[in-house]
């Protein structure tokens, strides 16, 4: 095999290249991007996606081109030639791999540094802030100090804590995140409002602190490219800045039950003084918080759980109601909440 | 390089008196020839992956329409867990085990395996634990995915979860008595004359995989024992409300399931480097290459497991250094994809049945190598984790890095196993539902993936609704296309145009005795006169030579 040289392969890489630049850019395939956060993994994802339509291209063009350039003739019996290797050409397609992953890798080093994946204090895993926080204290209250990041210990973020810019200062809001079986809670520490939905101020700088009751949940905001594992007996944050005025969905994307698809909600975005005014008004009808308690613990049934979707989901009345007769099997499961 | 070098000399010996010993009556008891034992791995895991893929249909049918309307959500989990464990337990590892029993001792010139009767052994533990996995149907489904993550693992039913733990158990323990058995063959029971360079790719990959499965499976062992012992005995090793770590369950399962896929793929990987240069008829292209980077793929395997938690309890260092890791890995992948590319070009293609498979195989193993360099990256990973953009990614891997292979395989060996060639119209017609099937079903769920479409969920968004719907086309062709292929593989076993020994002019060993071979394969100990892809190397003796063992004359 000889290295191509001739113009036609020049052309063909040209071209190649230029389509894997503009389907790189153009792809259209990524919801919208709501939080800078987001922007970065794009900016990264169509990188890598311009490479891999470069590498997809090459390859499938190979294929294509000996395809249809070396059939055997009907009655030919001879061999092709005896080429069995060719040490330069090896090293150039195991050097440009090489190259294109540690770029790749660096960039992503990069984005996940710049989004706040480093952050030591993100995590508040008991297990591992045991180590982390050796001598340090109490750990409650660790944001208030910049000297956290110490000793061997920088890199103990379960999840994504403050970009580098925010290191060590406070979040604008935290919001306790509690997944269970198959809805999230939400409950906002200083003023004590609980809700199922999740309303964050734009432009602010947001802590969510995920824990899990039963099983593990996942907490997924597409627009933000952000996901983290909520696990019983650990915990874990995210933290972002969301760009964007609107309402976005909220999913779990760990398999968590017969419902998992299921558990579904809404996170909303607000301007300053929506959110202001979303507060009040939360503040104003706040359920007593006994009896948020106690309607999660009333055991619920198939159709409790589907009702709030069924609108979402396309789901007919009659349908949840057979779900209903036909599976109670799925509230015993429930009853271990 | 190497090959050109080995001294010719005496032709084996073709032992001349195959069928008469064989009886059909042999595949249903505790047969100790590898080749019966190949040929009953290659049957049974293939009955597996028609009710995996049955599951699959029923699966696509439940997404056809975004609410839960054709099954339960339970029994969708039962199912989804089901096609999972099948696809992955009981048809794709055993049947590379299949090849691998089959093809071994043939390519090294050996009468059998090292242990015949542990052979036999294993392949018997996937029968038993293939029917205790379902019986699950008729007991209790597993309900938490072929991962089995507690807590949820603990708490949504002990009968389903129980029956799916010792299943795998049986399973593992039939994997790790048959790798012992490829290990110990290759190393010791090659023909004197064959130095470990002579060894034909599929034995190196044979050697990697084997060595993966014996470092990786006590692993998964030890978890499944622990998780048993949770959910059976109130342990809390995994248990969080009794103060055990969930966490360290997924480490201990991915250090076995993530080199699971290169266990799977890599017997494939061997397939496909044997098939490409018979049918283009050239040399493979960089043998110490290929075989090597099986080496650095199964060394690298097993360090890279927890990217699949990239979202989970891994602290950031952790998951900077498995995403560095997993990308290392794309260089031997890539080293290997290159090397069969440049095999094929140049060549003297002739585009049958198996030549369409392996090609199939790379153009589409491609895409999800890709992706897989795309999700090592971890911000990226954030976003697509747990959704369909993985499952996009898993099934362009084991679709077709691994089915396309086995497929391949099959065409390629079949005249071998059973002296007779298969049909090529209904073999391409078979290929071309296949392939279209394949990239129908699951191209669009990269999309939906990116889109925000979560996995293992019964009822979804209405938004995804088309894509969907595009997906479930494409599987009901998929399952339409396993039709001409089994028609094809019963009739040509039975009625189909007598092979010859070596139909395709292949100078690998398995092809030096008769079609199928006899009972202790070869007369004699035989002697290599070529390399196992010296194609071309001869022309000249080649050319002036009669037709039926050109490839011998040297
Ligand atoms: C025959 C065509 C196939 C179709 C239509 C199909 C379809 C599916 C679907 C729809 C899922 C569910 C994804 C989810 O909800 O998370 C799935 C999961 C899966 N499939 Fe397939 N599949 C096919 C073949 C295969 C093959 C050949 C393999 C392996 C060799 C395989 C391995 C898996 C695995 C490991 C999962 C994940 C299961 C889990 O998440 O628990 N599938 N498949
Ligand atoms: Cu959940
Ligand atoms: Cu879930």
């Amino acid at each position: 095999m000889k290295i191509p040289s001739s113009i036609a392969t020049m052309l063909a890489g040209i071209a190649l290249t230029l389509v894997s630049l503009w389907y790189g850019q153009n792809h259209g395939l990524l919801p919208v991007a709501a939080s800078n956060e987001a922007l970065l993994v794009d900016g990264l994802f169509n990188t890598m996606m311009t490479i891999s339509i470069g590498l997809f291209l090459l390859v499938e063009g190979v294929l294509i081109i000996a395809i249809l350039r070396f059939r055997r003739a009907k009655d030919d019996t001879t061999d092709g030639p005896d080429i069995d290797g060719n040490i330069p050409l090896e090293i150039v397609w195991t050097g440009i791999p090489a190259v294109i992953v540690l770029v790749i890798g660096v960039y992503s080093f990069d984005v996940y540094s710049q989004m706040g994946g480093f952050d030591p204090n993100a995590a508040g895993d008991p297990a591992v802030t045991q180590v982390a926080m050796t001598g340090e204290g109490d750990y409650a209250a660790p944001l208030m100090d910049g000297s956290n990041s110490h000793g061997g210990h920088h890199h103990m973020a379960l999840g994504i804590g403050a970009s580098p810019e925010k290191a060590g200062q406070m979040a604008d809001l935290t919001v306790d995140v509690m997944g269970l079986q198959y809805a999230w809670i939400f409950t906002y520490p200083e003023t004590g409002i609980i809700s199922g939905e999740l309303h964050v101020p734009q432009g602010k700088d947001v802590r969510l602190k995920l824990k899990a009751q039963d099983v593990i949940h996942a907490f997924w905001l597409p627009e933000f490219r952000l996901k983290q594992d909520a696990i019983p007996g650990r915990d874990s944050e995210l933290r972002f800045t969301p760009t964007r005025a609107g309402d976005y969905p909220v999913i779990c994307a760990e398999l968590c039950g017969a419902y998992h698809g299921s558990m579904v909600t809404r996170m909303y975005v607000d301007t300053p003084e929506e959110f202001e005014a979303w507060k009040q008004q939360q503040i104003a009808s706040r359920p007593d918080i006994n009896e948020v308690i106690a309607s999660l613990d009333r055991p619920r049934t198939d159709v409790d759980y589907l009702t709030p979707y069924a609108d979402d989901m396309g789901l007919e009345p009659e349908m949840l109601r057979s779900l209903h007769e036909s599976h109670a099997g799925a509230e015993v499961l429930t009853q271990s909440l | 390089m190497t090959q050109v070098d080995i001294p010719a000399s005496v032709p084996a010996q073709p032992a001349h008196h195959a069928e008469a010993e064989r009886k059909w009556t042999d595949f249903f008891t505790f047969n100790s020839d590898h080749k019966v034992i190949g040929i009953q791995y290659l049957v049974t895991s293939f009955v597996f992956y028609l009710i995996g893929g049955a599951l699959a249909t029923a699966i696509r049918t439940e997404l056809a329409t975004p609410p839960s309307d054709f099954v339960s959500p339970d029994f969708y989990n039962g199912m989804l867990t089901l096609h999972g464990t099948i696809m992955i337990f009981l048809w794709v590892v055993p049947a590379g085990a299949g090849l691998a029993n089959y093809l071994i001792p043939l390519m090294i010139g050996a009468k059998d395996m090292a242990f015949p009767k542990i052979n036999a052994l294993a392949f018997w533990m996937i029968v038993a634990g293939g029917a205790l996995l379902l019986s699950s149907f008729w007991l209790e489904t597993p309900q938490s995915g072929w991962t089995s993550y507690p807590p949820l693992s603990l708490v949504s039913g002990k009968v389903g979860e129980g029956i799916w733990i010792f299943s795998l158990l049986i399973l593992g323990t039939s994997s790790i008595l048959g790798a012992l058995n490829f290990v110990v063959t290759i190393i010791k029971m090659r023909v004197p004359s064959m130095g470990i360079y002579q060894m034909p790719l599929f034995c190196w990959s044979m050697l990697a995989a084997g060595l993966l499965i014996l470092t990786g499976t006590p692993v998964l062992a030890g978890a499944l024992i622990l998780l048993a012992f949770d959910l059976l005995a109130g342990t809390a090793f995994f248990n969080p409300t009794g103060g055990g770590d969930p966490v360290v369950y997924q480490h201990m399962f991915w250090f076995y399931s993530h080199p699971a896929v290169y266990i799977m793929i890599l017997p494939l990987f061997g397939a496909i480097s044997e098939i490409l240069p018979v049918h283009s008829r050239k040399p493979i292209f960089g043998y110490r290459a290929i075989a090597y980077s099986s080496m650095i793929i199964s060394f690298l395997g097993l360090i890279v497991w927890a990217h699949h938690m990239f979202t989970s309890g891994t602290p950031a260092w952790l998951r900077m250094f498995f995403m560095i890791a997993t990308m290392i890995i794309a260089v031997p992948t890539g080293i290997k994809v290159f090397g069969w590319l440049a095999t094929i070009w140049g060549g003297k293609i002739q585009l049958n049945s198996a030549m369409l498979f392996a090609l199939g195989f790379i153009a589409t193993f491609v895409i999800g190598g890709i992706t897989g360099v795309m999700i090592a990256s971890v911000p990226f990973d954030i976003h697509v984790h747990d959704t369909y953009f993985i499952v996009a990614h898993i099934h362009y891997v084991l679709f077709g890095g691994s089915v396309f292979g086995i497929y391949a395989a099959l065409y390629h060996w079949f005249p071998k196993m059973t002296g007779r060639m298969m049909n090529e119209t209904w073999g391409r017609i078979h290929f071309g539902l296949t392939f279209v099937g394949m990239n129908l079903t699951f191209m669009p769920m990269h999309e939906l993936g990116l889109l925000g479409m979560n996995r293992r969920v019964a009822m979804y968004d209405p938004r995804f609704a088309d894509l969907n719907v595009l997906c479930t086309i494409g599987s009901y062709i998929l399952a339409v296309s396993t039709v001409p292929f089994i028609v094809n593989a019963l009739w040509s076993w039975f009625k189909g145009k007598p092979a010859g020994d070596n139909p395709w002019n292949a100078l690998t060993l398995e092809w030096q005795t008769t079609s199928p071979p006899a009972i202790e394969n070869f007369e004699g100990i035989p002697v290599l006169t070529t390399g196992p892809y010296d194609y071309g190397k001869n022309n000249e003796d080649l050319e002036a030579s009669s037709t039926d063992t050109p490839v011998l004359s040297s």
